[in-house]
């Protein structure tokens, strides 16, 4: 294909115009800049000038902080507003703010997961912490850890197996309530009366405490063993606190943030997708089934696992319906059954040896790392999810 | 397989608003036809009931008949699903699923519905859907790729593979290439072409040039003003309604002195 002779075509041959010119004028566009490591010197001499100063108040990490924060804000500012001009001054102003404020907004999780590390790490390597349950320890052995320097006996194998069998009770109760309370949603209603209800009284559930949650659950149950025990006869003599009680608390906390998260991700899912089902001559359950939820299967999952990292943590419900045992329970309808909250809970304020509480703190402090280790985990988990899970868009 | 389309008196709306109002036409079986007029004006409207898929919008309803080989798709013990499997529709943007690979797509109207084909069968039927549409030479090799990693044009073909895998009798277009470029338009007409062999092709369109050259038969639509219904003003063949439009706001919308 031949070229017709443009402008730029018959020009090019000569090169672009003095190039050596245009460089060693000033053009009028550009205005001063600054050089790149001022802003590092800046930060320097503040980390500097500000530990300086909070030595003269008595040094400490957190007038440290908030000298240096002040003295770079300020002085990075009036560099700007003297060398280049009002408009970049206030932009540089404006964005250390705004990095300063997540700085705040960080501070305490990484104080949190600082102080819970460094205190909890001792327990969580003491032999046998994470295979052993509480059962046989008891205030001597505490008194002897404490006093003689015995190893710290006792573990948290029976609260882990516990939050484990309590938590998955509770995923399995509250995702196909959920999942098709938000399916009938977002695929069905068509903003009827029902719809209105369902989410305003989903909003209403997500505001309900837990602990609240929890009363339900044990009172339900209670309800639920003596009307089945007086149309039956059978089970009179079983009590309401178990592991599934403590499950079904747990469900109602979950129900509404799973309601919440899968109706936002298959609001998400394009209709088109819909409608070249429909128009392939798909019934609408199928296309559900089979377009829709494979679509939004990533989000569902890491909605779902949010949820679950939601109540892991929960203490009060579980407390007040599966109870508080020292011995492993695999059984979630029989028996009492202990959580790692509850577990912590109750090594904080019921020591085991109230006179040597050394060796409780220890292992609260240990599970409360165990804790946020499975919270973070599961949080890394719902990512990998999503990323694994998601629709494929490579190839182009 | 191809049937023809005869619509009656046909009045389309959305809840109390009368979308497109008396259309009397008969489409023929084995050929294009095109539709064409301003936005708004009621042809996608029109052509996605003759599917029954405007029904999936909430308040969508029609009265008159819509005859299908003389058989009425609104009666009412007619199961929409049922005129889906017979009238395929290839969307304005091209839709393939992000889940599923090539090959499951263009076997997607089969999977979808839980019917269970032998490796051999389902081989024949992906290779003569991209075949017909003149597909499978590009895409043989990466069969088990996601269909969303071709190119604007080749998933508008897919689209339509997916269509034809299913063998409906009529197909309906709905601007198949407005979002494609002039070469993989060309394609899309090419195909279209060779697909009125086997199947009526009803087309909708805002590309005049493309209404010329693909269709046998063209309708013009108008509306009188914004909130008006949609009728339809002429329908002939398309040299007559390009050369000797009877109409006067035909001849204005087709030599471009509209409005």
């Amino acid at each position: 294909m031949t070229q017709t002779p443009t402008p730029t075509s018959v020009q090019s041959p000569a090169g672009p115009p003095q190039i050596s010119e245009r460089t060693s004028r000033r053009s009028s566009l550009t205005q001063n800049v600054l050089p790149s490591w001022l802003w590092m010197a800046l930060l320097g001499a503040a980390v500097v000038l500000g530990a300086a100063l909070s030595a003269l108040l008595g040094f400490n990490l957190a007038t440290w902080f908030i000298f240096t924060a002040v003295i770079y804000v300020v002085s990075s500012y009036i560099v700007t507003r003297t060398r280049v001009n009002k408009r970049r001054a206030t932009d540089a102003l404006w964005m250390n703010l705004i990095y300063l404020a997540f700085a705040l907004a960080i501070l305490p999780l990484i104080s949190v997961i600082w102080s819970v590390a460094s205190v909890g790490i001792q327990g969580l390597m003491a032999p046998g912490f994470l295979a052993s349950d509480m059962q046989g320890v008891t205030g001597l052995t505490d008194q002897s850890s404490q006093t003689e320097g015995a190893p710290v006996l006792g573990g948290i194998r029976h609260a882990m197996i516990g939050s484990l069998l309590i938590t998955i009770a509770a995923t399995v109760i509250s995702v196909p309530i959920g999942l098709m309370t938000s399916i009938y949603l977002v695929e069905y209603s068509r903003g009827g009366p029902l719809s209105r209800a369902i989410t305003f009284f989903v909003d209403v559930m997500t505001g309900i405490p837990s602990i609240v949650a929890g009363l339900f659950a044990g009172a339900a149950m209670a309800w639920f063993l003596s009307v089945f025990s007086g149309v039956t006869g059978l089970l009179s003599t079983q009590r309401s606190t178990l592991g599934i009680t403590a499950a079904i608390a747990l469900a109602v906390l979950m129900v509404p943030v799973v309601v919440r998260t899968t109706e936002e991700i298959l609001r998400v899912v394009p209709n088109e997708l819909r409608e070249a089902s429909y128009a392939l001559g798909v019934r609408k359950w199928r296309t559900i089934l089979k377009v829709v939820l494979p679509t939004a299967i990533s989000g569902i999952a890491s909605g779902v696992t949010l949820a679950i990292a939601r109540v892991i943590g929960e203490t009060a419900p579980i407390l007040v319906t599966a109870g508080f045992v020292v011995n492993t329970n695999w059984n979630l309808f029989q028996g009492w059954m202990t959580a790692l909250p509850v577990y912590i809970f109750r090594q904080f304020q019921n020591p085991t040896s109230p006179n040597f509480s050394d060796p409780s703190e220890q292992r609260a402090w240990a599970a409360a790392l165990v804790l946020i280790l499975i919270v973070m985990g599961l949080n890394l988990f719902a990512r990998l999810i999503a990323t694994l899970f998601a629709p494929k868009q490579t190839g182009r | 397989m191809s049937k023809r389309v005869d619509a009656v008196d046909l009045n389309v709306y959305y809840g109390d608003f009368l979308a497109v109002e008396g259309i009397n036409m008969s489409i023929d079986a084995r050929a294009v036809t095109a539709f064409i007029g301003p936005s708004g004006c009621g042809k996608t409207t029109f052509l996605r009931s003759l599917n029954r898929m405007h029904e999936v919008l909430p308040g969508a309803r029609v009265k008159g008949e819509l005859l299908l080989d003389g058989e009425n798709i609104y009666d009412p013990g007619v199961d929409p699903v049922t005129v889906r499997t017979q009238v395929g529709m290839v969307f304005q943007r091209p839709n393939p699923f992000p889940t599923m690979s090539l090959r499951e797509n263009v076997l997607a109207g089969y999977k979808l519905n839980g019917a269970r084909l032998s490796k051999s069968e389902s081989d024949d039927i992906v290779e003569s859907a991209l075949s017909s549409a003149n597909l499978w030479a590009e895409v043989k090799d990466r069969l088990d790729r996601p269909g969303s990693g071709l190119s604007g044009g080749q998933q508008q073909r897919l689209c339509i593979a997916r269509t034809i895998a299913v063998k409906p009798d009529v197909i309906l277009m709905d601007e198949p290439c407005s979002a494609l470029d002039p070469i993989s338009t060309l394609a899309i007409e090419d195909l279209i072409g060779e697909l009125q062999r086997d199947y009526t092709v009803i087309i909708v369109t805002h590309n005049m040039q493309q209404a010329a050259r693909v269709s046998q038969k063209t309708a013009f639509f108008n509306i009188a003003g914004t909130g008006k219904p949609g009728k339809l003003i002429e329908y002939d063949d398309t040299t007559a309604i390009f050369n000797t439009p009877k109409e006067k706001s035909t001849e204005d919308y087709v030599s471009g002195r509209f409005g």
